[in-house]
């Protein structure tokens, strides 16, 4: 499903280079996680894989499906089948919610050449959707992630994903401000869109949140490489043990 | 002090091909003006209060020339209204195309219908607030039209009218020079609104007199739409008594030159005046809003909510002004003026000013410029909404709170869709 090799990345505004080759390979059914210390490029990896500006590939490629993504604008990305959920999900003063959903929904459709939802269809699917993840009728009223908790905001998130439904969704740090509650809420959501077509990148800091969204496998990224992968057992040493010891090891 | 040369050179030029209509209940209000005017001259763009904006093509003796633009790719705005439509081509009313006037709780006559009428009782209004709005700041435009406006509509309300009065303008002709004079007066606890809508014609000059008396409910709703080379300088002069509320709002999508002037002076205790504007400019677009907002009664409100989106070089200006009278204690003024810069070709020019003699009151300005939010347009993007539609999301949600000062939900909801029609015709 997912492709990444030899991936170097710089940022455009000065010579700092995050990603130093990095080589991943997500298919489809399979869930990965990326952990690793501050700095070491894991959010980087997710805007540069959406399209973000401010990146400078300087070497590589990441193919979604055989496509090549980082030629593509950020819609495209996103009509292709990629879906990121932010860290730090944008508050949009005076676009609704739902308005943003729907949009959204029919502009992917549109661009794969489908028939767009109707409103009525529209709206009883995202109820439905919302109501799993306890997301109320005023929150889909409401201007997109504006006067959100940060918990509202993450089960924002997994509602846009479930509404989009993507091929390949990456979770960057989708656990960090939530409580154990809110995590479980968010997990379950992601879990219930898990499926043989579909292939999941999260990237987290902490072992928690692998605990209700069961990885197939870890990788550690330390200073723009992924420099170890293993099963789920390499997150629960990290846990007990910090990066230091795999850093060494690595060195 | 003597007249600059110039500002006479031009006022008599300007004046030259005019007559002024003799005769008639109206003639000393016209015949006053034109002395006004000839003490004032014409504006010039080293008076100050055309800092922003080049008066010129405003007072050249005609009418520059103005493609007539073909807009019958959607429908006329207030179109599913139900109102009294008053229709005017080129500043010539037709009557072919304009309901019957008549409605309960409504007098509507036409300023040129009943000209030659000894009394009228738009005879107390005419000129009056015009007059009145001369000072502290000269408008010599006004005077103008005071004194040679051809036509336009007197409305006098004592109920509750039906329904909207809604005056349609029509431009049809490249080089229509359209003088036209409104007086609306509602009497204690009236309400009317009033639409309107159209480029009018290739240089309009417009007049509006409102005066809002004890507890009456006036709403003004234009759209001045999509013709690219037209121009036109309105203004509008309203008092308000009591517990009188005026709200006022224009959406302004092209057109070379816009001046739209606002000169409200709440009297009464209690009253409120909202006025607002969205303006989306491309191009060769230069749009100025000037208000200049009076408190003198106790415990007023005023809102002034002005946006402007500018892409490839257009021009926005807004001077807003709050003044607070001695004694208008307890005043309540806000006032906002935004841009939402698209290039940096583009430019807004703001003046908020703030003059305040009394001591218990609450006001505030704020003016910003800016160019869209990457990271939102971003966020839009990578949830599949392609940029353009979701820089008209966010062009959208910008104007949002100048439109929410429309009080009636189905005359806001004509704006969004006729704005959206407009940026989804962009985003092609």
């Amino acid at each position: 499903m997912l492709e990444i090799k030899n991936l170097h990345v710089k940022l455009e505004e000065e010579d700092k280079v995050i990603l130093k080759g990095v080589d991943l390979t997500v298919k489809a059914g399979e869930v990965h996680a990326i952990m690793g210390p501050n700095g070491s490029g894991k959010s980087t990896l997710s805007y540069v894989l959406s399209g973000r500006d401010g990146y400078d590939v300087t070497d590589g490629s990441a193919t979604l499906d055989g496509e090549e993504l980082l030629e593509m604008e950020p819609e495209e990305r996103a009509a292709a089948g990629l879906f990121l959920a932010f860290q730090y999900p944008v508050e949009i003063p005076g676009v609704g919610n739902m308005t943003f959903l729907r949009t959204a929904v029919n502009a992917q459709r549109k661009a794969r050449g489908e028939e767009e939802m109707s409103a009525g269809d529209f709206l009883k699917v995202v109820r439905a959707k919302a109501k799993t993840l306890k997301i109320d009728a005023d929150m889909l009223k409401r201007p997109v992630n504006v006067g959100f908790s940060g918990g509202e905001k993450k089960r924002n998130e997994i509602l846009q994903m479930a509404m989009l439904e993507p091929k390949m969704c990456i979770l960057d740090e989708t656990d960090s401000g939530l409580d154990v509650d809110a995590m479980k809420l968010v997990a379950d959501g992601v879990n219930a869109l898990r499926d043989a077509g579909r292939a999941f990148l999260v990237i987290t800091h902490y072992q928690r949140l692998l605990d209700h969204i069961k990885p197939d496998v870890v990788h550690i990224m330390a200073a723009g490489r992924i420099i170890k992968t293993g099963g789920p057992e390499l997150a629960l040493e990290v846990e007990k043990n910090g990066y230091a010891d795999i850093l060494a090891e690595v060195n | 002090m003597a007249l600059p040369q110039a500002k006479q050179g031009v006022l008599a030029a300007r004046i030259a091909g005019l007559s002024l209509p003799q005769g008639g209940w109206a003639s000393a209000a016209r015949a006053d003006a034109l002395a006004r005017l000839s003490a004032m001259g014409m504006p010039v763009k080293r008076d100050e209060y055309w800092r922003y904006t080049d008066p010129t093509s405003l007072t050249t003796p005609d009418a520059p020339r103005a493609a007539v633009f073909d807009a019958s790719d959607e429908a006329p705005a207030f179109d599913g209204i139900d109102a009294v439509k008053l229709v005017f081509v080129d500043g010539v009313f037709d009557p072919a195309q304009s309901d019957d006037p008549a409605m309960a709780g409504v007098e509507i006559d036409r300023l040129a219908a009943v000209a030659d009428r000894d009394i009228h009782w738009a005879q107390g209004l005419y000129g009056v607030l015009e007059t009145h709005g001369q000072t502290p700041v000269q408008r010599p435009l006004a005077a103008l039209n005071t004194a040679f406006a051809t036509d336009g509509v007197l409305i006098r309300a004592t109920g509750k009218a039906a329904k909207p009065v809604s005056l349609i303008y029509i431009h049809r002709d490249e080089t229509s020079d359209a003088i036209l004079h409104h007086c609306i007066k509602l009497e204690a606890g009236a309400e009317v609104t009033v639409l309107e809508n159209g480029p009018a014609a290739a240089r309009f000059t417009k007049v509006m007199e409102v005066d809002v008396a004890e507890g009456a409910r006036f709403h003004h709703i234009r759209t001045q739409g999509r013709d690219h080379e037209r121009r036109a300088a309105t203004h509008i002069f309203a008092c308000l008594g009591a517990g009188a509320l005026f709200k006022s709002f224009t959406l302004t999508a092209n057109g070379v030159m816009t001046r739209n002037d606002a000169v409200i002076e709440l009297l009464g205790d209690d009253a409120r005046a909202h006025i607002a504007g969205a303006a989306v400019g491309d191009g060769d677009f230069h749009h100025d809003d000037t208000v200049f907002i009076t408190h003198a009664g106790l415990r007023c409100e005023s809102r002034q909510v002005f946006k402007k989106v500018l892409k490839n070089g257009a021009v926005g200006v807004f001077q807003g002004k709050i003044l607070v009278k001695p004694g208008a204690q307890k005043t309540d003024g806000y006032q906002i003026s935004q841009s939402l810069l698209l290039d940096e070709a583009s430019q807004f020019l703001a003046k908020p000013e703030l003059e305040i003699y009394a001591d218990d009151v609450k006001c505030s300005h704020g003016s910003t410029s800016g160019a869209i939010d990457e990271t939102a347009l971003f966020y839009l993007r990578s949830r599949g909404v392609p940029e353009r539609m979701a820089q008209s999301l966010m062009v959208l949600a910008f104007l949002a709170e100048s439109i929410a000062e429309i009080e009636d939900e189905a005359i806001a909801e004509d704006i969004r869709s006729r704005l959206e029609g407009w940026l989804a015709r962009h985003e092609r």
